[in-house]
């Protein structure tokens, strides 16, 4: 039982914690475009160019 | 596209998908219809595979040519040079500049890795993100190396249209509210689960099982996660009570701030005190749960102004200038706003129309569906006026323009959308007043039960969160929130069915009105001769006259001639072209049609080459056109001004729906009498002024009548303005004039008729949420007065109930 005096203000800081989080995300435009990412993942930018240049 | 790479099958050095050399250890391969075939790079191979996932296939088949490669983008057509970096829309700072850019065609994954990647090659650009769900591209970019024509350019040569996207504030502001009621709406969420957390323990366990210490520590951790909800997520409930107290009135956020402020306050009273009860759980509860109506009502309004603010967006930047035409065919791209009228201007397929103009050479079709919400494209040809904004979906034609741009037919729509905007329907404004006597109504009585229960039990234990659950379980929304969704849906529904109401009052007036009268010329009939029938006078077919006589009018702008070009057109046109044609003012056209010699014109002038006229009696109103030939009479053409095709439909629906339908007409008694009688409208007045229509209509309304008035909108602007609500048939200049409550886009009479059953639809919808809203609110503030409802219980309540009177209101946008 005793646990339970650390774990519920635990629980609560992470709460908060979700909270910056999520703030932080909104702020980056994270939500005003839910489609376009998974789509953006097609681009292989990280590998080097095969051929010219 | 001019610029791509002409298809080359049988080289199988060549990459399948982009045309370009393919490197000799290329392992880049795809199966496209069980065939493998090789890629030159990674991207061609992504953008092939995700055709193939996508059962696009068919693409590879069809294609003429291959996908255009960043190379063949280095063409600008002209009017995308005219942004340059010293645009003021553009700057960030000293060197860089930000845009946002509309792009058209945005279908599918492919298309948003070739924009970003063809942007990211581009020497200067910073960075280019692509909004998919708006078709928004953000691009940042440098000056030195760098201009906005050049990425337009790029994104032309790949096969999209763009141009720079007007972000006026209004709109900025729009999206920054839907972001931060999204955020509000999460916070509240995740505060809400929390909470139930912290609160199950007192729910589940036995009394006396709960250890003191225990459940005061749950108490202070749902006091923490309930403080973002009140801080945060319920500011929209905080601000609206203190607006609409300022205002010195009762809106239907006062009862809400109050209901949570008490529930909050005695929570944290209890917790501090450690005796009493908490309500935490109710209160986060009930603030996701508002929150999430407010929500939907805010989404659904957006998407019913989403067709008024396409509509504003309509009018091109640039138009093609011919400045020498028809001497020099060079063409000068000019901003629309610099077009002055009779310049002459050249409208590619696809282009929009920059000013209303008409068309002095060529033939195409146009997409008038923002215009009119016609959506199947409209013929047009030499000498027939088109407005501004509209789309040119056929071949190049060149216009003479008539009006400027800012005086074009959309500028005055875009007015009078602006006009009325200002007002709000007395319905609103009834149920605002209706909805403030409400809250302070309940205001007093959650004061009563709180009293009354206070005196029977002494103290406030049982009292406090019975006043509580009354502020909360009330609901006012279907007054407030849900009148106002119901008319925007509605208003929305109509401009996608041509109607565009400009008044407030429209809707619901049309409902009441007890009296419908109509003009006749240009109203009930088209008010411009169109062909009746053509009486055969030799053995010559009647439909093969047509043709010779089209062919003699083609280029006539007379309405008699458009009248028989159109039926022409309608019966299928020949195309027939007449030779030495000559005109006589004022008697008819003679001319050579597959080298015979014809006249068409009145009786004697034809009479000139044809010998004695036939003694055939013309009826009254019809004005015969003759056609002869040498030595023989053939045809007589017989115009008059028709009756719509939907007239009959639409006096036939007012008429069952127990409206009186009166014609007023300018005409003379009989003829309007025949009209009205072919009709079977009861009362007919013909030869009246406008002065005296104004006053039978004045007389009408001292009886009491409502009256709904439907014209023109020209010579009718006293009586329209005097008439209860009134409709306007939208043609070109008119709407400029026009003093009407509505106006029909696409001149289509039975649209009268579709407003009035949307308008209906729509007062019935107020109707059902004022009648839900009062049998709710007549049974669950007493329960909740005699405490048959906890605090959560109402929040519940209050929240089901203003989502059933939004999505009720949301029905109007469905149905047609």
């Amino acid at each position: 039982m005793e646990a339970l005096y650390l774990l519920i203000p635990l629980s609560v800081v992470l709460v908060f914690a979700a909270l910056w989080v999520f703030f932080r995300a909104s702020d980056d435009g994270q939500f005003d475009d839910l489609v376009g990412p998974a789509l953006r993942i097609l681009q292989d930018d990280d590998l080097p160019p095969p051929h010219h240049k | 596209m001019s610029d791509t790479t002409p298809l080359n099958s049988n080289a199988p050095a060549l990459c399948y998908h982009c045309g370009q050399s393919v490197p000799d250890d290329a392992p880049w391969k795809v199966r496209i219809a069980s065939v493998e075939h090789t890629m030159c790079c990674p991207g061609c191979a992504a953008v092939a595979q995700t055709i193939v996932d996508l059962g696009q296939e068919s693409y590879y088949r069809d294609r003429t040519a291959y996908a255009v490669s960043a190379e063949g983008a280095q063409q600008l057509p002209p009017e995308l040079q005219l942004y340059d970096n010293a645009d003021p829309r553009f700057a960030l700072d000293e060197d860089s500049r930000e845009s946002t850019f509309t792009v058209e065609g945005i279908r599918c994954a492919a298309c948003v890795w070739l924009i970003e990647k063809r942007l990211a090659r581009l020497p200067g650009v910073d960075s280019a993100q692509l909004n998919v769900a708006t078709e928004k591209l953000y691009v940042r970019w440098h000056t030195d190396n760098c201009k906005p024509g050049d990425i337009l350019g790029a994104l032309h040569g790949i096969g999209y249209a763009a141009y720079p996207y007007d972000a006026s504030r209004h709109a900025d502001q729009q999206r920054r509210a839907a972001r931060t009621l999204g955020r509000q709406l999460f916070v509240a969420g995740l505060s809400m689960m929390q909470v139930m957390m912290y609160v199950a323990p007192a729910y589940l366990a036995e009394d006396g099982t709960l250890d003191a210490s225990m459940a005061s520590l749950m108490r202070w951790a749902s006091l923490l996660l309930t403080l973002p909800a009140i801080c945060y997520s319920a500011l929209p409930f905080w601000r609206g009570a203190f607006a609409s107290l300022r205002a010195r009135s009762l809106g239907m956020d006062v009862p809400v701030a109050l209901g949570i402020a008490a529930a909050f306050g005695a929570s944290v009273l209890a917790t501090f005190s450690g005796q009493g009860e908490v309500w935490y759980d109710s209160v986060t509860m009930f603030i996701f749960l508002l929150l999430c109506s407010r929500y939907l009502e805010l989404r659904a309004r957006r998407k019913a102004g989403a067709a008024l603010e396409r509509l504003q967006h309509a009018l091109p930047a640039s138009a093609s200038l011919l400045e020498n035409y028809p001497a020099n065919q060079a063409i000068t791209i000019v901003h629309a706003a610099a077009l002055a009228v009779d310049n002459l201007i050249l409208i590619k397929p696809g282009e929009a129309v920059a000013a209303d103009s008409v068309i002095v050479e060529g033939r195409t079709s146009l997409d008038l569906s923002l215009l009119s919400g016609e959506s199947a494209p409209v013929p047009k040809q030499k000498g027939d006026a088109i407005p501004g904004g509209a789309i040119n979906a056929g071949s190049m034609v060149i216009a003479r323009v008539t009006r400027r741009a800012a005086d074009s037919t959309l500028s005055d729509l875009i007015k009078l959308i602006n006009r009325a905007g200002g007002e709000k329907p007395r319905i609103a404004q009834w149920a605002d007043r209706v909805a403030a006597w409400f809250v302070a109504g309940l205001l007093v009585f959650a004061l009563a039960a709180f009293c009354a229960w206070f005196w029977l039990d002494g103290s406030a234990v049982r009292a406090w969160p019975i006043a509580i659950a009354v502020l909360v379980v009330s609901c006012p929304c279907a007054l407030s929130l849900a009148t106002p969704t119901a008319l925007a849906a509605a208003t929305d529904q109509l401009l996608r069915q041509g109607v565009l109401v400009t008044g407030p009052q429209t809707l619901e007036t049309l409902h009441r009105a007890t009296h419908i009268v109509l003009d006749k010329t240009g109203t009930l009939t088209w008010g411009r001769p169109v062909l009746q029938k053509t009486q055969q006078l030799a053995a010559m077919r009647a439909d093969f006259c047509l043709q010779v006589a089209a062919a003699m009018e083609t280029g006539s702008a007379h309405p008699l001639a458009r009248a028989i070009v159109n039926a022409a057109v309608e019966a299928g046109s020949q195309n027939w072209s007449a030779a030495g044609l000559q005109e006589v003012a004022g008697c008819g056209l003679e001319g050579m049609v597959h080298n015979r010699r014809y006249r068409l014109g009145s009786m004697q002038f034809v009479s000139g080459i044809s010998g004695l006229p036939p003694s055939r009696a013309v009826p009254d109103g019809v004005t015969p056109v003759y056609l002869g030939a040498e030595g023989q009479w053939l045809a007589c053409f017989h115009l008059h001004d028709g009756l719509r095709p939907d007239a009959q439909d639409t006096v036939d629906y007012f008429r069952r729906h127990g409206k009186t339908v009166v014609l007023v007409s300018g005409d003379d008694d009989a003829l309007a009498r025949r009209v009205g009688d072919q009709l079977g409208i009861e009362t007919t007045v013909g030869g009246y002024l406008p002065a005296d229509k104004l006053s039978f209509v004045q007389q009408l309304q001292r009886r009491g009548c409502v009256v709904a008035m439907i014209g023109d909108g020209i010579n009718d602007a006293a009586v329209m303005g005097a008439a209860d609500v009134s409709f306007a048939m939208g043609s070109g200049a008119a709407l400029a004039q026009a003093h009407a409550d509505a106006v029909l886009l696409n001149g289509r009479l039975g649209a009268v008729a579709d407003s009035a059953r949307t308008a209906e639809r729509t007062m019935r919808v107020i109707r059902q949420n004022l009648g839900w809203a009062t049998v709710y609110n007549v049974t669950a503030i007493p329960a909740a007065a005699i405490g048959l409802l906890n605090p959560w219980l109402s929040g519940v309540g209050m929240a089901i109930s203003s989502a059933v009177v939004v999505l009720n209101a949301l029905r109007l946008r469905k149905l047609r």
